[in-house]
């Protein structure tokens, strides 16, 4: 017994060392279920505020840029306005909607809100993005997140009462799909840790027809993202030899580097396909 | 200014340069400029090896919570605090049993050369765990070797910038010399 103490005596700071070195390794590995349990509640109210600060002051910065965003993506919104379209005059049978009540409304599938990133990193390997509105504004866990020119940029992953964090596409875990607009493919995002904005898309069979240039698109094949929104443009193609797949690289859309606003994504549809799909769970169990 | 004053304005100031400054610079992929372990190195000589330990533990997960992915940079903290005052013994085994001088600096390490090299050493080690770490995920060894080398050549850099612009001043401990 004495020995034991005596060997702990001896070792204190090794094994203190060995210690927290291993809690570190453990953080790192089991970082997602630690992440829900405690980071989020206190160090985002913590740093999340940090972050707020500077962000206001890096504001006035950027507010050219920003202002040269938002006049584009105004344009694009004028563009889609009905008002530009004139229906050809084919209609003879001329018909009177008897319905009083907005029967639009019921159908809105999504909606979106603004949100201002207030710490953005590209450098790591795994990177994340804070917005400055939480559940109190609507934002919630599972929201995808497109930025102005309506580019894919992440998945709300975390959201407290004032802050949402996002796992940005340049994460070693985002596995959104994207399809190829021109062919219809579809297969999985995924980033190796390298350069920032190239991703890479896996998962494309060899009989399809890529080539540089081409769009890649959001699949909607899952409740975040909406079909059709842009995620970036093919750069590299190269036949995989192992593989019956493509590896194909694309330069996303969305500008990592300076991200200023961003447009949550809420699907109204989110909470009745969970519960089909428990029940679908269930019943295979 | 008493010295625990002084490290704590330290270690803030080094969170912030290095969150605020250093992570918004996008220089290449391939290099990633740190600085806030300067702290580590910069701890005074008579602190005892678990209060570095303790404290590197606590810069490691301050940056890393800013960072929302824990446990990188505080395995890199914890890993110079306990190689430091292994490398202090070895560098100047005999001088510092009694030493003057409170933290290392280029006079208290006795010239230019062996303070770059024993910082060299632990910005490299800093480096390279960091680094092995995070690729360990994706798992490519020259990416990560490149990486390493590069990055240490800037940190290195500029620790000796903030060293030529911030001249700290050493007080001798003891008079009787």
């Amino acid at each position: 017994m004495r020995n034991i103490f005596l060997f702990i005596r001896r070792y204190f700071n090794l094994i203190l060392f060995l210690l927290l070195q291993g809690f570190s390794i453990y953080l790192i590995i089991h970082y997602s279920n630690y992440h829900k349990a405690i980071f989020s509640e206190t160090a985002n109210q913590l740093t999340g505020k940090v972050n707020d600060k500077y962000s206001q002051v890096e504001y006035y910065f950027q507010l050219k840029k920003t202002n040269d965003f938002l006049l584009k993506a105004n344009t694009q919104l004028y563009n889609k306005l009905k008002a530009n379209f004139q229906f050809p005059d084919t209609t003879s049978n001329f018909l009177i909607d008897s319905i009083k009540v907005d029967s639009m409304e019921r159908f809105r599938k999504y909606r979106y809100y603004a949100a201002k990133v207030v710490y953005n990193s590209v450098a790591a390997q795994n990177n994340f993005i804070v917005l400055s509105r939480g559940s109190a504004n609507n934002i919630k866990e599972g929201m995808g997140i497109i930025d102005i020119n309506s580019g894919v940029v992440g998945i709300v992953t975390e959201a407290n009462a004032e802050f949402a964090v996002v796992m940005s596409l340049l994460h070693k875990d985002s596995h959104l799909s994207g399809k190829l607009l021109k062919g219809g493919e579809t297969g999985t995002l995924n980033w190796d840790g390298k350069t920032p904005n190239i991703i890479s898309l896996n998962g494309i069979a060899k009989n399809a027809k890529v080539a540089i240039g081409d769009t890649v698109i959001s699949s909607g094949y899952s409740t975040s993202i909406p079909k059709g929104m842009m995620m970036g443009i093919v750069q590299e193609v190269k036949s995989d030899k192992s593989t019956n797949n493509f590896l194909i690289k694309f330069k996303s859309s969305a500008n990592f580097y300076n991200l200023e606003y961003v447009y949550a994504i809420d699907n109204s549809q989110t909470e009745s396909i969970k519960i089909i799909l428990e029940k679908v769970k269930q019943k295979t169990q | 200014m008493n010295s625990l004053v002084k490290n704590i304005i330290r270690f803030s100031l080094f969170i912030l340069v290095q969150i605020f400054i250093l992570d918004k610079i996008h220089l290449h992929q391939m290099i990633t400029p740190y600085i806030y372990f300067l702290f580590i190195i910069w701890l005074p000589f008579r602190l005892g090896h678990t209060q570095q330990l303790l404290i590197a533990f606590a810069l490691g997960f301050t940056i890393d919570s800013f960072r929302h992915h824990p446990g990188f940079h505080t395995a890199a903290c914890l890993l110079i605090a306990y190689i430091r005052p292994l490398l202090i013994n070895l560098f100047n085994p005999q001088e510092f049993a009694d030493s003057n001088y409170e933290e290392p600096s280029i006079k208290s390490m006795g010239g230019i050369l062996p303070y770059i090299i024993f910082i060299g050493v632990l910005t490299f080690i800093h480096h390279g765990w960091l680094f092995l770490l995070e690729a360990w995920q994706f798992g490519d060894i020259w990416y990560f070797l490149v990486k390493t080398l590069l990055s240490t050549v800037l940190s290195l850099l500029l620790i000796l910038i903030t060293e030529l612009l911030f001249t700290r001043q050493q007080k001798f401990r003891t008079n009787t010399v």
